[in-house]
């Protein structure tokens, strides 16, 4: 093993590489800032420059556009190639033996996790459900890069994210169920978890509204002088709502320690990312946001955990917004409401599903360093299998959260207009007791 | 256009009450070769394709409107008129409001689809700053009267938070832009067709709980039914009772429950709620001396408060009671709870019975 590792360049040293260079450029800025607008970069090329309130600029006399996209599409940081070995020469962060086995772990309890709730929801069990069948390595060697302190907004198809956190099977199957277990007591659609124990927001369906909020909890993590940042998830097509703008710009310009992580998974329901944008993808747009910038292969666990761990270092060492573009495969319908086979091909779909599998490449890759077999696997998804069957069991019987709940929470206390509208609600309980449903304790 | 009118005059003129599987329904004769069953999805659909058809300068668009919608609202849309006037747009509902407006001030017809109701929001600066004032601010010089905004909203029994807002009177509350919301397929027909040709911006809101549950019979052709008219959907002597979409079906079996204690009522579909028909309501309340509002929207600010406040300024002297509003109420719209949320029957029930014996 440590041959393997030994061939490639270290990330520390890449970091450190990198930040050098950047100090120069960051002078500059300091100098923009400061008003003291200096010359001294251009000064080299013999350049003419014109002052304008945003710092100097060069003047040239060619007419010339800059193109709409580069030469070459921006390349994809991988480590990890198809039959998950490792490619000579990349550089990554190491993964020991115990955390690359959780790692794996909770990849596949993620996915045993989904194909169980998602038959649940198919047998009439749940209203609803979606899964991250496809984006495991996303969800979980992302949430691996960080520490528990780094605060997590979601979009919703990172609950692999809370699985690796701690959150239990139990907990999300009583979300699902919206039982009195539930946190957010019943209110909201199955999957918009939330804990505030593991610093998860909680889930909201308006898509890129997480966005700016990022920026401003991380701004708060910086007044706090935390040694912490934000991670805030969303899919391609929710880049193209303003709020995205919005997040991103002001990530920006507060310097705020938050990693913008798109999935771009190819999918936005039924539009594909050829109908969504026209940019070669998410990772360059940072630039024009003056954010540094980086796009990564999703599927490869190694390289999403090696990108994670260098985005957070620099995110709370610089204090400065940094976007990753993890790109993947939705691989699943977007929901048990969607039938992706009406505008998607099924080849494509099986393809992503086999050949381009996540788990199956990280299997791969700790079976051939001896840190997982067969036996190991078979008892794996065993185990798993029979907690969420159980979980589900047990979620299904619990009671639902009292009628109380429908009322608390809208303000911090319950003003005049609601506890007279529960009045009124608790006596059509007693006259049609009926129509109301029977496991909401009254 | 005229003859299509009168056509539907008499067509949608309700004499007996045809409740079909699910939503109020209208009237039309069953054995008439030129109607077909269909569901509300399906009569948006086809009021889509003539508005399209009749229009070479019409389009509809919107998040994965492409493939058919969501809701199956635009199936065969993109086939038939070609990916330039039938098409996906990114997923931004500022920018698709924003686009809409600028393709209507150029003459043309756009028809955005906003996927939830719920998802409106990002677009109510261009609504409402936009939109709305397009014409007046800059004196009828530019107007943007091509616009039509749908977007399906209600309960749908499981949506929670996000799936399941009425949100038509942030709407109500803007000079320049119409809202309507028809309550059955033939009349989604004919006032989408209405909304879609005329010469405001329109925001079309339809019960997505009866897009596949309401049946009716719907004309074949091209017809139109007229924005700002109420309709009596069943008369009655002892209160009037006005609403609008999904709940109309539901305060009609509460009528129908109140008849057997002996009560009649009268209920009212208002179908455009800006710039809304108070004569047809007034001369309701002339008549009952009551009045009864209900809608699924929070009861506080939601448009019955408006109804309410017009009509006591203009029946003052008839009313024999309070007005009655029988509404969602004032907090979220909740998942498990929903049942209680919603403005039942049997709350429309007790309500019509306290007013009446006031
Ligand atoms: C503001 C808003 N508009 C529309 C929707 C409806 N909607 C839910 S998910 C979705 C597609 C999101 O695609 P993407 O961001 O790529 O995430 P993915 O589902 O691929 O993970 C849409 C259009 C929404 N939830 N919010
Ligand atoms: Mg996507």
């Amino acid at each position: 093993m440590e041959m393997l590792f030994s061939k490639s360049r270290s990330l520390t040293h890449f970091l450190q590489y990198y930040t050098k260079k950047y100090a120069v450029q960051q002078r500059c800025f300091e100098s923009i800032k400061a008003g003291e607008l200096q010359l001294d970069n251009y000064n080299e090329d013999d350049q003419q420059t014109l002052n304008f309130p945003g710092g100097r600029i060069p003047i040239t006399t060619r007419m010339k556009f800059i193109s709409e996209s580069f030469e070459k599409r921006l390349p994809c940081y991988r480590v990890l190639d198809d039959d998950g070995d490792l490619i000579p020469g990349s550089i990554f962060e190491q993964v020991k033996k115990g955390l690359a086995v959780n790692m794996y772990s909770t990849m596949v309890a993620l996915q045993i996790m989904d194909t169980i709730f998602y038959e649940a929801q198919r047998q009439g069990r749940l209203s609803f459900y979606l899964t991250s069948t496809g984006e495991e390595a996303i969800n979980i060697a992302s949430a691996a890069a960080l520490t528990s302190d780094d605060i997590v907004l979601p979009q919703y198809r990172e609950p692999g994210v809370l699985l690796w956190r701690g959150f239990t099977l139990e907990e999300f199957a009583d979300q699902l169920f919206g039982n009195k277990n539930d946190y957010g007591k019943g209110r909201q659609m199955p999957i918009h978890y939330g804990s505030n124990k593991l610093n998860y927001f909680t889930v909201s369906s308006p898509l890129a509204t997480q966005l700016p909020q990022a920026a401003g909890v991380a701004y708060s993590l910086k007044m706090d002088k935390k040694e912490a940042c934000v991670v805030v998830y969303f899919g391609d097509g929710s880049t193209s709502e303003g709020d995205f703008h919005a997040g991103l710009n002001f990530a920006a310009v507060m310097e705020s320690p938050v990693i913008f992580l798109c999935r771009n998974n190819g999918w936005a329901i039924s539009t594909p990312v050829t109908e969504q944008f026209r940019s070669d993808g998410i990772a360059i747009k940072g630039q024009a946001y003056g954010i540094r910038s980086i796009r990564v292969d999703g599927n490869d666990a190694l390289a999403v955990y090696s990108a994670i761990r260098a985005a957070r270092q620099m995110a709370i060492k610089e204090q400065r917004p940094i976007l990753v573009e993890a790109m993947t495969y939705r691989v699943s319908h977007h929901s048990t409401s969607d039938d992706s086979t009406k505008y998607r091909c099924v080849k494509e779909i099986e393809q992503w599903r086999t050949e381009k599998n996540p788990i199956t490449r990280f299997r791969k890759w700790i079976q051939r360093n001896d840190w997982w077999g067969d036996q190991n696997e078979t008892e794996l998804r065993g185990n798993i299998r029979k907690q969420v069957v159980e979980a589900i069991q047990t979620a299904e019987k619990v009671e639902k959260p009292p009628l109380r709940d429908l009322f608390g929470d809208v303000y911090d206390k319950i003003p005049s207009n609601l506890q007279e509208q529960e009045r009124f609600i608790r006596d059509s309980t007693k006259r049609y007791p009926k129509e109301y449903p029977f496991n909401v304790p009254v | 256009m005229g003859s299509n009118f009168r056509r539907i005059g008499k067509l949608a003129a309700i004499s007996s009450k045809n409740q079909s599987c699910m939503g109020f329904s209208s009237t039309v004769n069953k054995n008439d070769t030129s109607t077909k069953s269909v569901n509300l999805f399906s009569a948006i659909n086809q009021a889509l394709h003539i508005a399209l058809d009749s229009d070479p300068r019409s389009y509809v668009f919107g998040e994965d409107v492409g493939f058919g919608g969501v809701f199956r609202c635009t199936t065969g849309l993109a086939d038939r008129f070609g990916k330039q006037r039938v098409f996906n747009t990114p997923l931004c509902e500022q920018g698709i409001v924003g686009f809409a407006i600028g393709l209507a001030a150029m003459d043309n017809r756009a028809v955005a689809e906003i996927q939830f109701a719920d998802y409106i929001f990002p677009a109510f600066d261009q609504i409402v700053n936009e939109a709305a004032k397009f014409r007046y601010r800059s004196g009828n010089q530019f107007n943007c009267g091509g616009l039509t905004i749908r977007a399906p909203y209600g309960a749908v029994g499981h949506g929670g938070h996000y799936h399941s807002q009425s949100p038509e009177s942030f709407f109500c509350h803007v000079p320049g832009i119409k809202v309507v919301i028809p309550r059955s397929p033939q009349q989604a027909k004919g006032l989408l067709l209405s909304s879609i040709r005329d010469p405001n911006p329109v925001v079309f809101f339809e019960p997505k709980l009866l897009y596949r549950m309401a049946v009716e019979e719907v004309p074949k052709d091209d017809y139109m039914l007229p924005l700002s008219e109420a309709e009596v959907l069943r008369e009655g002597t002892d209160i009037t009772l006005v609403g609008w979409g999904a709940q109309l079906s539901i305060m009609e079996q509460a009528c129908v429950e109140a008849a057997k204690e002996g009560i009649s009522c009268e209920l009212i579909d208002l179908k455009t709620l800006i710039p809304w028909d108070k004569e047809t309501v007034e001369a309701s309340v002339k008549k009952t001396g009551r009045l009864l509002i209900s809608h699924e929207a929070p009861v506080t600010g939601g448009f019955g408060a408006e109804i309410s406040a017009s009509i006591v300024e203009r029946c003052f002297t008839r009313l024999e009671a309070p007005v009655a509003r029988v509404c969602g109420l004032d907090t979220p719209f909740p998942l498990v709870f929903e049942p209680f949320y919603l403005p039942t029957t049997n709350k429309i029930l007790d309500a019509i019975k306290s007013t009446v014996s006031y």
